[in-house]
């Protein structure tokens, strides 16, 4: 939950609520997005956003880059507010049976 | 399940691992703030590509696992109440509580929703005025400016019927309480990237240079792992103990002001107690007092619970870096991600999950 994912802005949607808010493509999954904490974003540009609000600039290369390790990682899902890595998907190791010394 | 060596970057990573390994004159014990971090550094195999030149002692940087267990209990005494929308990240659903969880909670008729962010619930809030809604505000620097802003638009908007369970807690008292331990070995630090995105890295020189101890603001890449651990490395071989920026791309000094401006609002520091490591002075921050009426603890009765700690979980050990998750004897067996007898199987970011989810029951092999 508190990883961060790199994801671009691809809309703002003004000041609705007292608060500055927009659109994040995470590689084609779409967020609503707080960018209240920052304030001189703009359409295009990429951001680190965690649960829900962006708090870091990043480059698109890194961003991109990033998006991939995680998605490798199996932790995109639950980061953006899916359900968590299922569990069972892990093999059951065979070492379970007799437990290292 | 991608290993290292399946990564484009690989040739990059075996020429920085193998700097690493050439540079260290021995096992040089540097440990990994965040949770994230253990789990890419388990994920691609990292520890082995090292060797003996490093030991990864992995921190306490899991936010639930550190979560305190009376936290825990309060929530699930406040979940169960009839007239309570209760919203939660999803990972904290399995932790277990004394004598429950929120799933079985959930199961049992309580009203818990899983939301993405903070906002979500207090837009619940807005929808379900008759209702009373509770989110569970935990994690590091890096939820908290989520959390902060719900907390101070629901003010803002007079929005009454939301409130929040607050349990945050910070890194750097958590690294002086580590260093300040008599058992504590650890000789480097790698900071938390998105902490540091948050709250920069302006908190970190006054502990380097006390400690002596080098810290290296560090991402999540397996490159930026090896770049961050290149770096401690060379200032251990070098005696130096410096902060040094590993992160440049979303990590400057000051961090994310307008942020640090909200929290500095909305929250207090706060003695708190992690969960599997004990209470340590000014680790967390709790709501100040212009923010007392949103405050979940105070609006719902919830003292006087008494905690018991599973039997068996040995999270406490792993927590503090003493024991590696496959040397607890019911890994694997009676604790999986599905079974959780403690926090550190539940989310990704804990050590045990890490490892279970890794396959990684064993001593990690030595190749190069
Ligand atoms: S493997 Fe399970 S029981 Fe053992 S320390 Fe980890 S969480 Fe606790």
């Amino acid at each position: 939950m508190c990883l961060g994912v790199p994801g671009r802005v691809i809309e703002i949607s003004g000041e609705a609520g007292g608060v500055r808010m927009g659109k994040v493509d995470f590689g084609g999954i779409r967020k609503e997005v707080c960018l209240a904490y920052l304030p001189d974003i703009e359409v295009g540009d990429y951001a680190i956003v965690h649960v829900g609000f962006a708090i870091s600039r990043l480059d698109e290369a890194s961003a991109l880059a990033t998006l991939e390790t995680f998605k490798a990682l199996g932790v995109l899902d639950e980061e953006l507010g899916g359900a968590p890595a299922d569990p069972p998907s892990c093999p059951v190791p065979a070492w379970t049976e007799a437990p290292p010394p | 399940m991608k290993y290292l060596a399946e990564f484009r970057d690989a040739p990059a990573a075996r020429a920085l691992a193998a700097e690493i390994r050439n540079s260290a004159s021995r096992p040089w014990p540097i440990m990994e703030v965040c949770g994230g971090q253990t789990h890419s550094i388990i994920r691609n195999g990292i520890d082995q590509l090292l060797g003996d030149a490093v030991e990864l002692i992995h921190g306490p940087g899991c936010p639930v696992c550190v979560t305190p267990l009376e936290m825990i209990d309060k929530a699930l005494a406040i979940a169960a109440r009839p007239e309570v929308i209760f919203c939660s990240f999803g990972d904290m659903l399995r932790v277990p509580g004394s004598e429950s969880d929120l799933f079985r909670v959930k199961s049992e008729g309580g009203d818990i929703r899983v939301v993405y962010s903070p906002l979500d619930a207090l837009d619940l809030a807005r929808k379900n005025p008759a209702r009373q809604v509770v989110f569970f505000g935990i994690g590091f620097e890096t939820t908290a400016p989520a959390n902060a802003m719900a907390v101070h638009l629901a003010a803002r908007h007079g929005i009454t019927n939301f409130s929040m369970l607050v349990s945050h807690v910070l890194v750097p008292p958590a690294l002086e309480a580590i260093l300040d331990s008599p058992r504590c070995r650890v000789k480097a630090f790698l900071a938390a990237g998105h902490v540091c995105c948050v709250m920069g890295f302006w908190q970190y020189p006054p502990i380097a240079a006390r400690w002596r101890v080098p810290i290296v603001v560090t991402g999540f890449e397996p490159l930026d792992l090896l770049e961050g651990i290149r770096r401690a490395v060379r200032q251990l071989e070098a005696g130096e103990a410096r902060v040094e920026n590993a992160y440049e791309r979303a990590v400057t000094f000051d961090g994310n002001r307008p942020a640090q401006a909200l929290l500095d609002d909305v929250f207090d520091v706060t003695d708190r107690t992690w969960r599997g490591i004990g209470s340590i002075p000014r680790s967390g921050w709790r709501l100040s007092a212009r923010y007392q009426a949103w405050d979940a603890e105070a609006r719902f009765d919830v003292g006087g619970i008494a905690t018991k700690e599973p039997a068996n979980c040995r999270a406490g050990e792993v927590l503090q870096g003493t024991l590696k998750p496959y040397q607890c004897p019911a890994f694997g067996t009676q604790c999986t991600p599905r079974t959780p007898l403690g926090a550190t199987m539940v989310s990704a970011e804990g050590a045990c999950a890490a490892y279970y989810h890794a396959g990684r029951g064993v001593e990690p092999a030595v190749h190069g």
